[in-house]
C-alpha cells in the first residue's frame, strides 16, 4: 500500500487560492533500467492523478516517466465552499491510490 | 593458439557490445511529441516562465517550476501545460490540465533528467493559443546513470 502525505489548509476565506502539495511514495521504475543480469525492469509509474472538489475535477496531470520517484506535485485552487477535496493516483500494474482532505471555507 | 585468457578477453568484449542500449529522444522526436499536443496550430514565445536550476547536480531529482500569465477567468484561462525534453529516452516529462478554478496557473514537480540539454514548457489557453518557452540546463550526474547491483 503506497503511502501519501497532502497538505491542504484546513480553513480558508471564500475566494482564496490556496496550495495544494501532494507526496506519494512510489519507485516510478522507468523500464529503461536494466538490473545486474542485463534484464530490462519493466515500467512500474503512476501515470495519472486526478483532484476533485466536491465532485468536480479541478487538477489532472499526465506522469510520464521523466517524473522523479515519490512524485510531488503542487498546485492551487479557488476555494469556493466548505467540502471535501479527493485525490487519486492511478498508474501501472493497477496501482490505484486515493486520499480525501477537508476543508472549510467561510 | 587461443588462450583462455584472450578467449575471455573476447567473450567479454561481446558482452559489453550487446549490450542493449538505451535510445535517447533526439530534438526531432521531441518536435514529433510537441506536433501531437499542438498539431498544427503556431506556436507562440512568451507568457510561461519555467523555472529550472540552470546547474543540476543530481539528474534524478531536478524541481521544476511552471506558471504561466493568465488572468485564470472563466473565459480567459490556461487549459494545459506541457513539459518536453530533448535528451531523456522519452520526449515527454509531464502534461498537467487546469481549467479556471485553478486561481493561479503554476505547478510544481520534481523530475528526472538524462543529460544536459534543452527543456520546454507549452501552455495552451482557453482561446487555443499555444505559447512556449525554453531553458537549457547542464546536468553533471544524469537519471538513469547507475544501474541496479
Amino acid at each position: 500500500m503506497a503511502r501519501a502525505v497532502v497538505t491542504v489548509p484546513p480553513k480558508a476565506k471564500r475566494g482564496e487560492i490556496i496550495e495544494i502539495r501532494t507526496l506519494i511514495g512510489h519507485t516510478m521504475e522507468t523500464g529503461f533500467r536494466h538490473n545486474n543480469l542485463g534484464q530490462l525492469l519493466p515500467r512500474d509509474i503512476i501515470t495519472q492523478f486526478v483532484c476533485t472538489y466536491n465532485g468536480t475535477e479541478i487538477c489532472r496531470s499526465d506522469f510520464f516517466p521523466a517524473v522523479s520517484a515519490n512524485p510531488l506535485f503542487i498546485f492551487t485552487t479557488v476555494a469556493t465552499e466548505s467540502g471535501t477535496l479527493e485525490f487519486k493516483w492511478t498508474g501501472d500494474n493497477s496501482f490505484a491510490h486515493s486520499m480525501t482532505a477537508g476543508i472549510v471555507v467561510e | 593458439m587461443t588462450s583462455r585468457r584472450s578467449l575471455l578477453i573476447a567473450a567479454g568484449a561481446l558482452a559489453l557490445s550487446v549490450r542493449p542500449s538505451v535510445s535517447d529522444a533526439t530534438p526531432a522526436q521531441m518536435q514529433d511529441a510537441i506536433r501531437k499536443v499542438v498539431g498544427d496550430a503556431q506556436i507562440q514565445r512568451g507568457k510561461v516562465k519555467l523555472d529550472l536550476p540552470p546547474l543540476i547536480d543530481n539528474g534524478n531529482v531536478v524541481a521544476l517550476a511552471v506558471s504561466v500569465d493568465s488572468p485564470m477567468t472563466p473565459t480567459d484561462y490556461v487549459k494545459a501545460i506541457h513539459v518536453f525534453n530533448e535528451k531523456n529516452p522519452q520526449p515527454n516529462i509531464i502534461s498537467v490540465y487546469l481549467g479556471p478554478r485553478a486561481g493561479r496557473a503554476s505547478i510544481t514537480s520534481r523530475i528526472r533528467l538524462a543529460d544536459s540539454q534543452t527543456i520546454i514548457a507549452i501552455a495552451q489557453l482557453s482561446d487555443g493559443s499555444f505559447w512556449q518557452t525554453s531553458q537549457d540546463v547542464v546536468v553533471t550526474i544524469a537519471a538513469c546513470a547507475e544501474e541496479i547491483s
